[in-house]
């Protein structure tokens, strides 16, 4: 079966963009009365060079027969636009199925992400129900198509705690966590000033100034396990910068481990739940994958649980503490994990010689 | 070339869509500036110019003035070209630019900001204001343009399938049906030509490029057939649940005593703690990864795959 193929190379069509920006620029202006040249060139994302160069294009717009006449009549002088005649351009053109569907499709998340932390006006019945039926409304047919696209949010955080710090975040104060960290396995304590919540990857995360480590932090929400909402009012200082969301939420630093990691076609599932630096194709469904990670205890603890799906290869000093490790554990089992007392034994050899 | 083809489909929208009437190919040509003088080259440019047009989403109609009209001509019909009337009050406004910026890491973001532009052009003031309390995002994956297209054009897809655990990809046939962001991770469901079933795939494990192998329209999706549910099906553990009784060293594991349903010391510096699970592997998984602060005291089925899991690391 020959299939066409679904990716085509990406064709270069400047000169449609500009023109669907042309038909919006028209209305833009007109539902408007008049409006400034920088503040349309920023709406717009262009410059007010390219602005101009579109005005001008839409003032030339000249139909030669029957008679001739020129439709579009707009100026831009002292730096305002007003359309004085625009005829049929007058009103924008109605949505694709494509831009519906990225409104609709996000919209219905947002009411999910209202589920897991009611942020105001995404609860129910809010500004947020109220958007998408009319967006609906307006999209008309090309709505439709959206409903074949879901978003569902994970919703193992606590609602008490989602709904804590919405209160936290609302009335600008300052919370208390106790957080817990898998990677060292334990409860720790902390003042936190809240900044944001984000969803990102179908979980929550609470972004904030974190007063124990001078520094913004984001605490995932499934991870809390207490919140208390402080009298004190929350300081963030000038120099705390939001994760920039849009360049990924984990950024590597120069210091962190580098980790090598071979894996089986069952321990695969390490390259999809973490960003990895590269993934190479070892063949017969196995990868090498490299991480980056501050946290040498985070690393030694996925080398056990992978077990023979996942051999550390990098870096060196860990893979010793890993046998150890497993080897301390094993021993704990006594004689049945020597391979002769469980029915499931796999008949490895006894280990008991290899404990260090 | 661009500026010129740009400024003759301008003329052609606008020309189209003040007519009433329908204009023949040579009214057109004659009120269009832009057009070459040969009436072939005219004719060919004339049909990629309402392909664009099409692309575009500007509906194109095309018909007679009357049974006495011999040639067949072309409007933009005013009432399917035009945006409805919305208005949105500023609290709308601000989730609709929310919105907006879900995809911005995802390969809906222009049309997202195509979308955002229209309205704006409608007179929705969607702006930006400040940082917003709250900040979503989808993330993106290479085959979920081609899948999307595909559910959207009701259109069956083959593509390379690497199954959990298999060595090599195995070759899939779908009518596919829907596509769901779960938890964060993107899944295809529908119906499976080869198997003849439904069947649920995840995005991340397609190798290689989605290739439609059929025509547009050609997929049933049957009615009362809810992808969301199809795919949290596939996607929830078994609801059976079990008890482990675990030996936790004092003060660690403290990952497993979240969940724990029982507490007491034991000796010789160990917890007897009971915590129950659902999925035995990964249970299993999980316990292996606390190393030697955690033993196994039942069930066996449980401290045997532990036991497996440590063997493995040791290997």
């Amino acid at each position: 079966m020959t299939g066409q193929p679904a990716h085509p190379p990406a064709r270069v069509s400047t000169s449609s963009d500009r023109l669907r920006r042309l038909l919006a620029l028209v209305p833009y202006v007109v539902s408007r009365k008049a409006v400034g040249l920088s503040e349309t060139a920023a709406a717009f994302g262009v410059s007010e060079r390219e602005l101009v160069d579109d005005l001008n294009m839409l003032w030339c717009v000249e139909l030669r027969a029957p008679d001739p006449y020129c439709p579009i009549d707009l100026s831009y002088e002292g730096g305002e636009i007003v359309v004085s005649q625009a005829e049929s351009i007058d009103r924008p053109l109605r949505l694709g199925v494509d831009e519906a569907s990225a409104l609709l499709v996000a919209l219905r998340m947002l009411a999910e992400v209202g589920q897991v932390a009611p942020v105001p006006g995404l609860a129910e019945g809010s500004a947020l129900s109220r958007t998408i039926a009319k967006l609906e409304a307006a999209a008309g047919e090309a709505a439709a198509p959206s409903a074949q696209v879901a978003v569902q949010v994970d919703r193992h955080a606590e609602r008490s705690v989602a709904a804590q710090l919405r209160e936290a975040l609302a009335s600008g104060r300052r919370v208390h966590l106790s957080y817990y960290v898998p990677g060292r396995d334990e409860a720790t304590e902390r003042d936190v000033d809240p900044m944001r919540l984000l969803v990102v990857e179908g979980r929550t995360y609470l972004e904030g100034w974190c007063r124990r480590a001078e520094d913004v932090r984001l605490f995932r929400l499934d991870r809390v396990l207490g919140v208390q909402v402080l009298t004190v009012a929350a300081e963030v200082p000038q120099e705390a910068e939001s994760v920039d969301v849009d360049r990924g939420l984990f950024r590597p630093s120069p210091n962190d481990l580098r980790v090598v990691i071979e894996l089986s076609p069952y321990g695969r599932w390490v390259a999809e739940y973490y960003p990895c630096e590269e993934v190479t194709d070892l063949g017969e469904g196995r990868l090498r994958v490299v991480l980056r990670t501050p946290d040498g205890e985070w690393v030694r603890r996925l080398a056990l649980r992978l077990g023979e799906d996942g051999r550390l290869v990098e870096p060196a000093e860990l893979t010793a503490g890993v046998r150890k490790e497993a080897a301390a554990a094993l021993a704990q089992y006594g004689s049945g994990a020597a391979g002769g007392g469980s029915e499931a034994s796999d008949g490895s050899p006894p280990t008991a010689g290899m404990v260090s | 070339m661009s500026k010129r083809k740009t400024e003759r489909l301008l003329s052609l929208v606008v020309c189209l869509l003040s007519s009433q009437r329908y204009l023949t190919a040579t009214q057109i040509r004659a009120a269009v500036p832009g057009y070459p003088d040969s009436f072939d080259a005219f004719k060919r440019m004339f049909e990629r110019d309402k392909e664009e047009l099409r692309e575009l989403g500007i509906p194109l109609d095309m018909g007679s003035n009357g049974p006495l009209d011999e040639e067949l001509g072309y409007r933009i019909p005013r009432q399917r070209y035009v945006l409805p009337d919305i208005r949105l009050e500023p609290d709308e406004a601000a989730v609709l630019a929310l919105a907006a910026r879900v995809w911005r890491r995802a390969e809906l973001a222009g049309a997202a900001a195509g979308a955002l532009l229209k309205l704006r052009a409608a007179g929705v003031e969607a702006e930006e204001t400040g940082q917003p309390r709250i900040e979503p995002r989808l993330t993106g994956e290479a085959a979920f343009g081609p899948l999307w297209e595909a559910v959207r054009d009701r259109r069956p897809v083959t593509f390379a399938y690497r199954a959990v655990g298999r060595s090599e990809p195995q070759q899939r046939r779908l009518e596919p049906w829907g596509v769901v962001n779960r938890h964060g991770r993107w899944y295809v469901a529908g119906h499976d030509q080869v198997r003849d079933a439904v069947r649920v795939f995840r995005l991340s494990r397609i190798e290689g490029r989605v290739e439609f192998s059929g025509p547009r329209g050609s997929v049933n999706v049957p009615d009362g057939s809810d992808v969301r549910e199809l795919v949290a099906e596939w996607d929830t553990q078994p609801a059976e649940r079990h008890t482990a009784a675990l030996k936790i060293r004092a003060g660690t594991g403290f990952g497993l005593r979240r969940w724990a349903t029982r507490e007491r010391a034991g000796s010789g510096g160990w917890d007897l703690v009971d915590v129950p699970f659902s999925d035995l592997s990964w249970f299993a998984e999980h316990l292996a990864s606390f190393g030697a602060d955690v033993v196994v005291s039942e069930p066996a089925d449980l401290r045997d795959a532990v036991i497996t899991r440590l063997k493995g690391a040791l290997a």
